[in-house]
């Protein structure tokens, strides 16, 4: 277990290098000057850009400052914005939002998802597995962006005229509740998914020897349906979970603009005008590394779920 | 899209059954998946759907006598106005006619669609079919290639690669999407190449001396050419719903180009007091991406029904 675990980790290595050289070389080509960006209107200093050029490593050729960079990155410095607060600092903050709305969408797309295709799966064939079947179809086309602003019409301003407040539509301010609506919004198309995985994977399980012994033995349908079908069934399902996380987190910003919630994805498109190099960068890979340690506890809840499946 | 379907299979068909072993198999594959898409609802609503959409992307002037790339057509004395005769769908926060913008609106989105989709399958389609087949060195080096772009979030990397450009048309977005999109395409067809690699026939085509080339394109790319257009089918969908995601953002498509992307960004600062400017061209493009993603259904039941 522990080698394999080392044997994952070390091969996430050139993943992760690419990706942030790919990401440095993009935000490296972006046109315009930061340093003069900086300033604003008024004319800088020669002296003091020459100073603050040299400071930020930008004289140096692109691999240079992609070292310096990739060297800090390693000692857990992730380098300052031009403004001078350390990217670190900078990131816990956004990337606390961005973590509340993912976990937010994870856990309304598994208890939805998975209650939905459990539902359709035990019913195959009827109307309600036709109707929950076309629903999905339908969730799968709606993008983001429309849900978002159906959404909060509806449940937020309607609602809320009719007497009933349920959902705050903008904003952090509320706590976990203000999460509620956005998270519902960012999972849609992943409940969709979901539902369909589980009724297909569970449909399938259903048909499988062992659960027409557990049946001829008498066991109760709740157990032989939660206990030998349900968990021989979701490894495909803690896969696409797993996926997935990196997959909300990443997909977040159109969410976040929304409902004005100022995550990550928010951080980014200002960085990006800005051209700061570090949070662009620095955002990134924290989100590629997420996206690597995901499928790491994915592949190693398999032998929780699956006692057959052993490492090394 | 239900025409392109019909002649290959037609051409695959007389081109399988010249092959010695498999052959009757692969062809009936195709003509079976016509026969079967024809009579399936799901298709043929999808069908009828998308239809209608083209002839709306391609002639929007045939269905509303105001032109809304003249400036001049926009009232801003007439701006939020409700739904009306004159106005179907009401006006805009610059007194503009909504029903016409969004279906001038339809060709940009259907171009990055098409566009995007065509570049993602033959890219992806082509390092696929070379990487399965050529295997060792090549094949390793473009799958990692390819798993660092898995691990990039796709719609933040299309905001980047659109960043370095500062102009964004349809061109600049098919470019940050495809960019992105290719290595699934990519995985796809290499999965299915190495499937078919070891099939019979592609063995008998080698004893009898068939180039390299002649394997790859005659006897391996129809066998495995399928997954490759049913995963492209759902992926139109989808770029179509990027297009207008990136240019809500205010990265994608920009003023005076007509994106329904661009038009629910303007009608969101008025959107709780005047909900038409943004609701009409949600509908369409949502109405768009359903019918993509039910004819992706609909062919993958054709061509897989494993998959079902």
């Amino acid at each position: 277990m522990g080698r394999y675990i080392i044997r994952r980790l070390i091969q996430a290595i050139p993943v992760l290098l690419g990706a942030t050289l790919l990401i440095y070389a993009i935000v490296f080509a972006l046109p315009g000057d930061p340093i003069a960006a900086l300033a604003g209107e008024k004319r800088m200093d020669p002296n003091i850009v020459a100073i603050l050029r040299d400071q930020y490593h930008l004289n140096d050729p692109f691999i240079v400052q992609y070292w310096y960079y990739l060297t800090g990155m390693f000692g857990g410095d992730f380098g300052k914005t031009f403004a001078g607060v350390p990217v670190t600092d900078l990131m816990a903050g956004k990337f606390q939002v961005t973590i509340n709305l993912a976990v937010t969408a994870l856990v309304l797309e598994a208890v939805i998802g998975i209650g939905l295709g459990l539902y359709a799966a035990l019913r195959r064939g009827r109307p309600a597995d036709s109707l929950i079947l076309a629903s999905t179809l339908v969730l799968i086309s709606i993008p983001t962006l429309v849900t978002g602003f159906v959404l909060q019409l509806l449940l937020g301003v309607k609602l809320k005229t009719a007497g009933i407040d349920l959902f705050p539509i903008a904003g952090v301010t509320e706590g976990w509740r203000s999460y509620l609506l956005p998270g519902f919004v960012l999972a849609g198309v992943s409940i969709a998914y979901l539902t369909r995985l589980t009724r297909t994977s569970l449909a399938e399980t259903l048909r499988a020897d062992y659960i027409r012994t557990a049946v001829a033995k008498g066991l109760p349908r709740r157990r032989v349906v939660g206990r030998h079908a349900l968990r021989n069934a979701l490894i495909p399902l803690v896969t696409f979970l797993g996926a997935d996380l990196g997959t909300l987190m990443g997909g977040a910003v159109i969410t976040e603009t929304i409902f004005n919630l100022p995550g990550i994805g928010q951080q980014l498109f200002s960085s990006v005008h800005l051209r700061e190099q570090s949070v662009v960068v620095g955002i990134v890979t924290v989100l590629v590394l997420v996206y690597i340690l995901a499928n790491l506890v994915v592949d190693l809840l398999y032998a929780v779920l699956d006692p057959r499946i052993r490492y090394e | 899209m239900s025409d392109t379907i019909a002649p290959s299979a037609r051409r695959r068909k007389h081109g399988g059954t010249a092959k010695p072993p498999k052959a009757p198999k692969a062809a009936s594959l195709w003509s079976d998946a016509w026969h079967d898409l024809r009579h399936r609802p799901l298709f043929i609503g999808s069908a009828v759907l998308i239809a209608a959409i083209l002839v709306i992307a391609a002639f929007p002037g045939l269905f509303t006598s105001v032109d809304p790339l003249n400036a001049a057509s926009c009232d801003l004395a007439k701006a939020r106005q409700p739904m009306s005769g004159a106005h179907f769908f009401g006006t805009d926060n610059l007194g503009c006619d909504v029903y016409a913008r969004t279906l001038y609106g339809a060709r940009n989105s259907i171009v990055v669609g098409l566009s995007t989709t065509i570049v993602t399958a033959v890219v992806g389609g082509l390092v696929g079919l070379v990487a399965g087949f050529k295997g060792g060195a090549v094949d390793t080096l473009f799958s990692r290639i390819t798993e660092i772009f898995f691990a990039i979030p796709s719609i933040l990397g299309a905001l980047l690669i659109l960043a370095v450009f500062r102009t964004g048309n349809v061109w600049t977005v098919t470019l940050a999407l495809a960019v992105l999109a290719w290595p699934m395409t990519f995985r796809i067809m290499r999965a299915a190449v190495i499937t078919a690699k070891s099939q019979d026939y592609v063995v008998a085509a080698r004893a009898l001396g068939a180039s390299a080339p002649r394997i790859m394109f005659r006897h391996i790319l129809p066998n495995a050419v399928a997954p490759v257009i049913v995963v492209s089918t759902i992926n139109l969908g989808t770029f179509i719903a990027a297009e207008a995601g990136l240019s809500f953002l205010g990265v994608g498509l920009r003023s005076p180009d007509i994106s329904w992307g661009l038009m629910i960004s303007d009608a969101r600062e008025r959107f709780l007091e005047a909900p038409a400017p943004l609701l009409f061209p949600a509908l369409f493009l949502s109405l768009t991406v359903l019918a993509f993603i039910m004819l992706g259904d609909a062919v993958r039941d054709a061509l897989d029904p494993k998959l079902r």
